[in-house]
């Protein structure tokens, strides 16, 4: 039987199994070719799912993995159904554009960071205060929103190129509206990209957009148990920062445990503590940026 | 709300298989989402439901197939299986774990006509 659609096939597997099938047997379903071999000592086995078709219905295999055919894949009593294996990845669309963009930047060396957080964490005020301490560095801010252009006006106020990507109803960005943002975007060789994410601390964790690291950034009155709460993005996340450490003492809060929680579902993560607002510990995000610009460049 | 998104990407896949193999309804179609994929199955269900209309997997069965979380315990060094993120080590007691598996979300395969 034809592996991929179920016709009349004439390889000796086939006339094996349906001899099986005749015989009462059980045929087996995902039977390894030398099973067969062995059951029925005959000629080698020919590749599988390729016999000749003399019938007329075309198979057309085209870039999606079809299984190995249907040798292992027959469901009984389903006469006119097929089962087709896919093995694909739901995202696979997204990844195919995530992976463009990535190559794309590699090319010019581009160290591109997705910034990913609550509403309200800072990220916009992070970036402009990141983007006054790098000066004539290249770099470009890709930002994304619901709604408004509020923010990428006020990176456009400092002076740095920015993207504005509303989303609508959207939850998160995805690789297609990245690679719309770059097409409008000439960046220079060695640049910083910066993707400002929808404010979501769930969505944008399982969508790839072609960055070398997500930065997941966390304000220090959101609670300490804000990272257990919404692991998937601090476990998808290379950096975190815990910003607007200047407001700890009025808060209550412990960054130790803050700390201790980000590690917890993330051990291998690094964490920053800033305040974007006075300026403390913006040199070591600055020297983190530093350390993937080059790592770019050496690749 | 991204499992829209998600169907969407189903949708996507679908229709480029069924270009490619020449059917026209599929009537199983059986996804695996791992425990750490964050997807919400209920929201998964509805949306696929109304996302597929008007494509060929309209009206059709969606099987959901549970993959298990894996995860590396700092601690023993074993890698085991655990079934929320934060759970700790079922081998140790350890609290750190890295996750390893379990953030699937793969179209296995599809029945079709």
């Amino acid at each position: 039987m034809c592996t991929v659609c179920g016709c009349s096939g004439h390889s000796v597997e086939d006339q094996f199994r349906a001899h099986l099938e005749k015989s009462g047997q059980a045929a087996p379903k995902a039977a390894p070719l030398a099973v067969l071999a062995q059951a029925a000592p005959a000629p080698p086995a020919p590749a599988q799912g390729h016999h000749s078709h003399d019938h007329a219905h075309h198979h057309d295999h085209g870039d999606i993995h079809i299984g190995l055919g249907a040798a292992g894949t027959e469901v009984p009593g389903m006469s006119q159904e097929r089962l087709i294996e896919i093995e694909t990845d739901i995202l696979s669309k997204n990844n195919d554009f995530a992976g463009k963009n990535r190559v794309r930047l590699a090319q010019k060396g581009i160290f591109a960071t997705n910034l990913v957080s609550s509403p309200g964490s800072g990220k916009t005020t992070l970036l402009c205060r990141t983007i006054e301490m790098l000066g004539d560095a290249p770099l470009a801010v890709i930002e994304g929103d619901q709604q408004t252009t509020n923010d990428a006006d006020r990176i456009r106020a400092t002076g740095a190129k920015a993207i504005q990507v509303n989303t609508g109803k959207g939850c998160h960005l995805d690789g297609r509206m990245v690679e719309t943002a770059l097409d409008r975007l000439a960046l220079p060789e060695g640049s910083l990209l910066f993707i400002e994410n929808v404010g979501n601390l769930v969505c944008p964790a399982a969508f790839d957009l072609g960055e070398d690291a997500k930065v997941a950034i966390l304000s220090v009155t959101e609670g300490e148990d804000k990272p257990l709460k919404y692991p998937d993005m601090f476990a998808a996340a290379g950096l975190a920062i815990l910003n607007k450490t200047d407001l700890a003492p009025y808060c209550d809060v412990d960054l130790d445990l803050y700390e201790a929680n980000i590690k917890r579902v993330n051990p291998e993560i690094e964490v920053l503590r800033v305040s974007a607002r006075t300026g403390e510990g913006m040199q070591a995000w600055l020297d983190w940026l530093k350390r993937g610009l080059d790592r770019k460049a050496a690749s | 709300m991204h499992e829209m998104s998600i169907a969407e990407g189903i949708r996507g896949v679908i229709e480029d298989a069924a270009k490619a193999n020449s059917f026209s309804r599929v009537t199983t179609l059986r996804l695996e989402i791992g425990r750490f994929a964050g997807v919400e199955k209920h929201a998964l269900e509805f949306a696929f439901d109304v996302v597929m209309r008007g494509s060929p997997a309209e009206g059709a069965e969606l099987q959901i197939i549970d993959i298990p979380g894996k995860a590396l315990c700092y601690d023993c060094a074993e890698s085991v299986e655990i079934e929320h993120r934060l759970d700790p080590c079922p081998n140790c007691g350890g609290g750190k774990l890295l996750a390893q598996g379990g953030e699937e979300m793969r179209i296995k395969d599809m029945e079709v006509l």
